[in-house]
């Protein structure tokens, strides 16, 4: 089965492009906007383990090492669609529109980090695993209903394919051909259990056969792989012509969360290898180098994103206290009579003081 | 203009079709989906005729996973369509059971109202139809427990119609469990109009002074007879009150009907601990004032501790109106 679903790959570690087919498209303002948002999400979630490791922000989900796959594939929507995205997907959600100070906000535990602006339809992050696919099924068969050409992007990892929900969401979809695009980002580990526990399959792609959609492998720490095998999906379901099961092969150097200790289940030194050959970041500036679109404005970025996050950091320790009416009020639309009554026996706990 | 309501004789899974058919002709935005829904007419017939109406687009036969139709139902809710999806048995429903408690009822929550969930389950539930294992549960409290999501049961075809229209036209989900064995147990006048019957409204079935019987869905039946029974036979008039809503409770009409009478008894054939009568007792105790009109201690008449039985076995399992006299000649010569 690998060999029906080989690695699709269009520039490898080295930084050289190996698919020609997509030259004319590797503009240096395309591969420059690219570049400023992976070095943004890496710059970003290595600013949040340290905050984490100093207290400022609760246990925290790293993505570094797929950066890639998270970012080409939220560069590959519209506008209008709909990201279903999981926990460890903030770099996709900031790629397509969240803000820095609310992805912050969330990982302090306040309702407030959940939200996307007016304008984005970007769901809140899944916690259980694979209960998202359905999420986004449907969010696609009502665009599909509204005769609209929307799609949406559904997010979840290797471990994720276990779930019956992933099962039942890929035969929704394909029952009735819902525009959605099934994003699995396999690093490898769920927590600490390796693929080879996960499934006896050889991929993850191959799923996709048994619901009869389309199944692509890729290198998900290729970004130019990963953005135009999603912008075809996303192509494809916009025209109506169905779901498509994306496996995007990438790796988390860090930890499950910052709770989490992986020198416990794999060796570490992976790590190094790793870096030194797939690396998404690197491998993007050598292209660059190897193709004259270096330059100095991308010595810059660093500065800029730096500058970019502590602005966002302070913003988040400098938000106003959390709202204790969050605690009652949106529970329903009319709180009935039973959190009433406990909100007001909070409140008077409080002394009447809900600040 | 018209001049007078006209009536119909339906029976209450007649008027849970009628009601489906109202709302789906008046909101282009409501859909049905659930497994045999369509062309079959539901395994009960509460769909039927719908799908020739409406068409496939609208009463949507879906694979047979109770997960799928309730996490594909919340993904559509939350883009604008109001889904009514049927669960064949409320027995099968375990299997969606994470997507109504971590996604169903709580994204409203989670987003400080941005996304809602304006969806209903439809589902059949209860014992005493010979049905075989698994189809007969009524595990209510599982979601009467549970934050953001109300908890809905009718008992008769005026209040089923009325209710499940409510419970469509409502901004958050709710769970709306029908009676199985209520289902063909007679014709009641329903008007042939839309009307709503509120949620979270208590409705007294019989005045009484004497005791207070709180009971709902399939219970109601035998709460009727045991009072008639117990009227003509000891004297003693009790208060009927079918609460046709668990979640939220409709604390203001136990509360005035406990302080009315100081007794009460509590029927419902789900088990009996956790159960939903514990809530109504404590809402009692809670309340001051009906907690000190008291004259006896509270009994209940429930469905025991006990998974519910294969069908030989539950008449045994199931309240009866002797037990339900029994009690109530308890509170009453306490």
């Amino acid at each position: 089965m690998d060999t029906s679903f080989p690695i699709k790959q269009i520039v490898d570690g080295k930084g050289n492009l190996i698919d020609e087919t997509y030259k004319d498209h590797l503009t240096k303002d395309f591969v420059h906007k690219v570049y400023k948002k992976m070095l943004f999400a890496r710059m970003f979630d290595r600013k949040c383990v340290n905050l984490q490791r100093q207290g400022r922000i609760g246990t925290y989900v790293p993505f570094e090492g797929q950066e890639a796959a998270q970012v080409g594939s939220a560069l590959a929507l519209a506008e209008d669609d709909w990201m279903f995205p999981t926990y460890r997907d903030h770099g996709a959600t900031l790629t397509f529109g969240a803000t820095m100070v609310n992805l912050l906000l969330y990982w302090q535990g306040r309702y407030e980090g959940v939200l996307p602006p007016k304008d984005k339809k970007i769901f809140p992050p899944a916690v259980p695993i694979a209960s998202q696919l359905l999420h986004a099924t449907g969010a696609a068969i009502a665009e599909k209903k509204k005769g609209t050409d929307r799609v949406a992007i559904v997010y979840f990892g290797d471990g994720a394919t276990s779930e019956g929900d992933f099962h039942e969401g890929l035969n929704f979809a394909s029952v009735f051909q819902a525009p959605v695009v099934f994003f699995n980002q396999n690093n490898g580990f769920a927590i600490s259990v390796p693929m080879s526990r996960q499934m006896h399959s050889k991929t993850i792609a191959q799923k996709a056969l048994a619901y009869d959609i389309e199944g692509v492998r890729i290198d998900g720490n290729d970004i130019f792989a990963v953005y135009f095998t999603t912008l075809n999906a996303i192509e494809k379901a916009r025209r109506g012509h169905g779901p498509t099961l994306i496996e995007a092969v990438t790796w988390r150097y860090g930890a499950h969360t910052t709770s989490d200790d992986p020198s416990k289940y794999r060796d570490q030194s992976e790590n190094d290898i790793r870096r030194e050959k797939f690396d998404p970041v690197a491998r993007i500036e050598r292209f660059m180098k190897n193709n004259g679109m270096w330059d100095e404005s991308m010595e810059e970025l660093e500065q800029t994103a730096s500058k970019e996050i502590e602005t966002a950091v302070k913003e988040m320790e400098s938000a106003p206290p959390v709202d204790r009416n969050h605690l009652f009020d949106h529970v329903f639309e009319r709180t009935p009579w039973p959190i009433s009554e406990q909100k007001e026996r909070f409140l008077q706990l409080q002394g009447g003081n809900n600040e | 203009m018209k001049t007078a309501t006209s009536v119909k004789q339906l029976t209450l899974i007649q008027s849970i079709n009628d009601a489906l058919r109202i709302i789906l002709e008046e909101n282009e935005d409501v859909l049905i989906l659930g497994q045999d829904v369509g062309k079959n007419g539901g395994v009960f017939r509460a769909t039927e005729g719908l799908y020739e109406k409406f068409g496939e687009d609208r009463v949507i036969d879906t694979p047979l996973a109770e997960s799928g139709i309730i996490g594909t139902s919340i993904g559509m809710a939350v883009n604008g369509i109001r889904p009514i999806a049927e669960i064949q048995f409320f027995g099968f429903i375990y299997p969606g059971f994470n997507q109504i408690m971590t996604h169903a009822s709580r994204i409203r929550s989670r987003t400080l109202g941005r996304y809602t969930v304006p969806m209903v389950i439809r589902t059949p539930y209860g014992a005493g139809v010979r049905a075989p294992e698994i189809h007969s549960d009524s595990m209510e409290a599982l979601f009467t427990h549970m934050p953001g999501i109300k908890v809905v049961v009718p008992s008769n075809p005026y209040d089923a119609k009325g209710l499940l229209i409510s419970s469509v036209e409502d901004p958050d989900p709710v769970l709306f469990l029908e009676p199985m064995k209520l289902y063909r147990a007679g014709r009641k006048e329903v008007p042939e109009e839309k009307y709503t019957v509120p949620l979270g409204k208590g409705n007294v079935l019989k005045d009484g002074e004497d005791v207070s019987i709180f009971a709902w869905g399939a219970m109601i039946p035998l709460a009727l007879k045991a009072a008639d029974e117990i009227e003509s036979e000891k004297g003693i008039h009790c208060e009927v009150i079918d609460l046709r809503t668990l979640y939220p409770l409709d604390k203001t009409l136990i509360k005035a009907s406990v302080e009315k009478t100081g007794r009460v008894v509590i029927i419902h054939e789900a088990h009996q601990t956790g159960g939903v009568s514990g809530d109504i007792i404590s809402l009692i105790n809670d309340t001051e004032t009906a907690f000190l009109s008291l004259k006896a201690p509270i009994e209940r008449v429930t469905g025991y501790d006990v998974p519910v039985p294969m069908f030989s076995l539950e008449d045994d399992y199931l309240p009866h109106v002797q037990e339900i006299k029994q009690k109530i000649e308890r509170v009453f010569y306490y």
